[in-house]
């Protein structure tokens, strides 16, 4: 099996988010990047399946060169081979484009994407990416196995879980769940030496259209201090009257 | 023209947000000068979308549509747009929605923009606003495709009635065999609690609780409130309770009416998944507790006497009240 891990290369959970250039731009200013932490799952259950059922696995970034320390770490954590394609990240649409050039060209069967990145949260990519290689496609997965050419996926619903029966070639959309937390790899001193040497092939973008551009950025207004109350009574009372929400 | 709005049911009944979704698309149709068409899939009863600004229903009834299916369902709504001629199409923020939207997108070259939090600031060009960075920034992005699909945020617009007459037609999209690829096997879903993505109000509990065994008084609470029950991120990793309650930036977005934290410290991937909720309550006996400064209401003391205090003084309101 040929597994391609989608990794967004996104500020870490703590960081604070400010923007530059007349609230344009996401200011990066002291701000540490990390594997999104959907990909992250993925990429563990694509070492599982490298681990125990002999699959390759190769992570990919639509980004500039300031992402390949996020691919290194991916590297780092046991991924064969990388592939950055060498664009900005400009909108879902165009990401996916790229990504579907080289899925196809690569032959992967199995695409592993994350339900969505932690910082624009479109959540869109890998359901695009396989329906532009008509791939089958199963949303904010939590569970996968695959034998042969079937694979058998659990999908998180508004409420509950489901199964799947389905084929590959198969693009998921993943989350926690995917994996135990405790199965998450910190990548050790060997992994981090083998990861100097893998491959990190720099492709070429192909020509594709974003379908929306951001013009600006706005935090939300601050918020107002909190009312502190001593008894439930009064909690109640505010609550019904004043908040108007019970 | 129109725009359409995908009205999702579950049973044959209209979802809450598929309801606000109608609302939102009405909005849309009176900046552009147009009418709202909604499709349907195998809804029971339509007469309730006209309420909200429907002129239009396609009912679509199909049994090999009783399941959710991401294909078959964008290949269904993309159909309907078509015969509508829509150049808008709104979605809502529900699993099944972001599921199709993509698919959807891509069998129509149209763009896609989720979480949106209002109606669009222009029509020309045509611009919305969404919330990114799990909520703590919006974006204000613009389409620059013929089709826009957007995906709106929910309990960002409400329930605003429009009372509108709608004429109801049965629309049959041709489905093939690609739709069908994926068989579900079974589908394990309570029945009897309310979800996280439909609650009105949420009841939230970390590790302050100190154990499993302590989740009752948690439980009761909500119970009392018709809540669901949520809760921090370790407290799901250590198994007190199930990974589908866990809230926040690596779980799942919290946007209720009231959301309800106890015993959570209100560290920053938590307060990112549920920002967007409107009215916050902490109950924490930590005066230093972070989450105080993201909340609006708050009881510094124990969660041990308070939870089961509130809890009967609910029930006496509720009486009081009923
Ligand atoms: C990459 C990453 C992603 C993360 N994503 C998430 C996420 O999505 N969601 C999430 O929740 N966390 C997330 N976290 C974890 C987050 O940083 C915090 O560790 C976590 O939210 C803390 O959980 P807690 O508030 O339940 O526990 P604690 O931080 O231990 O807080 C317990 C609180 O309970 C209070 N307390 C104790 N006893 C009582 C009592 N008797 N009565 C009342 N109050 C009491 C204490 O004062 C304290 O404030 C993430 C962390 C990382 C690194
Ligand atoms: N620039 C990118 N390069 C590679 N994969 C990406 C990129 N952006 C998004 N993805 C993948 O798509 C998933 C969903 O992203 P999004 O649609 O941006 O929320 C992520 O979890 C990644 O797996």
């Amino acid at each position: 099996m040929k597994i391609l891990v989608c990794i967004s290369h996104v500020p870490d959970t703590t960081s604070k988010i400010n923007f530059t250039e007349g609230d344009t731009k996401f200011d990066t200013n002291g701000v540490q990047f990390v594997i999104n932490p959907n990909d992250e799952f993925g990429l563990t259950r694509a070492m599982w399946f490298k681990e125990k059922q002999g699959a390759t696995v190769h992570v990919i970034n639509v980004g500039g060169p300031e992402t390949e320390p996020t691919l290194r770490k991916a590297l780092a954590i046991g991924a064969d081979e990388a592939i950055r394609i060498n664009t900005p990240a400009t909108d879902g649409f165009s990401v996916a484009k790229q990504l579907a050039n080289i899925a196809k060209e690569g032959g992967y069967n199995l695409i592993i994407g994350g339900r969505e990145s932690i910082d624009y949260n479109g959540g869109m990519v890998p359901g695009m990416l396989a329906k532009l290689i008509g791939a089958n496609f199963v949303n904010t997965c939590i569970g996968l196995e695959v034998e042969g050419d079937n694979a058998t996926a659990i999908r998180e619903i508004d409420g509950g879980k489901e199964t799947l029966k389905t084929s590959l070639p198969l693009v998921i959309g993943c989350q926690k769940g995917l994996v135990e937390e405790s199965d998450l790899r910190i990548p050790n001193m060997r992994g981090i030496m083998q990861a100097r040497t893998k491959p990190l092939n720099v492709k070429e973008a192909i020509d594709a259209n974003s379908e929306t551009n951001t013009v600006s950025f706005e935090k939300p207004a601050p918020k107002g201090p909190v009312k502190l109350v001593d008894s439930v009574d009064e909690l109640v009372n505010l609550l019904h009257n004043e908040a108007k929400v019970i | 023209m129109s725009v359409l709005v995908y009205t999702e049911s579950e049973e044959g009944k209209f979802k809450k947000i598929a309801l606000e979704a109608v609302a939102y698309a009405k909005g849309i149709a009176d900046q552009l000068d147009t009418q709202v068409t909604a499709v349907c899939i195998n809804a029971t009863d339509t007469s309730e979308l006209g309420k909200y600004g429907a002129s239009k229903v396609l009912k679509i009834t199909n049994d090999k549509l009783s399941k959710f299916n991401g294909e078959a369902y964008a290949d269904a709504i993309g159909q309907a747009a078509k015969n509508e001629d829509a150049k808008v199409i709104v979605l809502t923020s529900s699993a099944n929605s972001k599921f199709l939207a993509p698919t959807l997108a891509v069998n129509l070259e149209a763009g896609f923009v989720p979480n949106v939090v209002a109606l669009p600031e222009s029509t020309s060009p045509f611009k919305v606003k969404h919330s990114v960075f799990t909520n703590k920034a919006f974006a204000t992005t613009e389409f620059k495709t013929d089709i826009k699909i957007i995906g709106l945020g929910k309990n960002s617009y409400g329930l605003k009635e429009n009372e509108t007459s709608a004429s109801t037609e049965d629309f049959s999209p041709n489905l093939d065999a690609h739709d069908f690829d994926m068989e579900i096997v079974s589908v394990d879903k309570a029945t009897d609690t309310v979800t996280i993505a439909d609650a009105e109000i949420v009841v939230s509990a970390g590790r302050g609780m100190k154990g499993p065994e302590n989740w009752g008084m948690i439980e009761d609470l909500a119970e009392t409130l018709g809540a669901a029950t949520a809760c921090s991120k370790p407290v799901s990793d250590m198994g007190w309770r199930p990974h589908s309650e866990h809230v926040g930036q690596t779980g799942k977005p919290v946007a209720s009416n009231l959301y309800i934290a106890i015993g959570i410290s209100g560290a920053i991937q938590h307060l990112a998944g549920i920002n967007a909720s409107k009215v916050k309550v902490v109950i924490n006996n930590d005066p230093e507790a972070p989450f105080f400064k993201a909340a609006d209401y708050g009881i510094v003391g124990d969660a041990f006497e308070i939870v089961p205090q509130l809890t009967e003084k609910l029930k006496e309101f509720k009486a009081q009240n009923a």
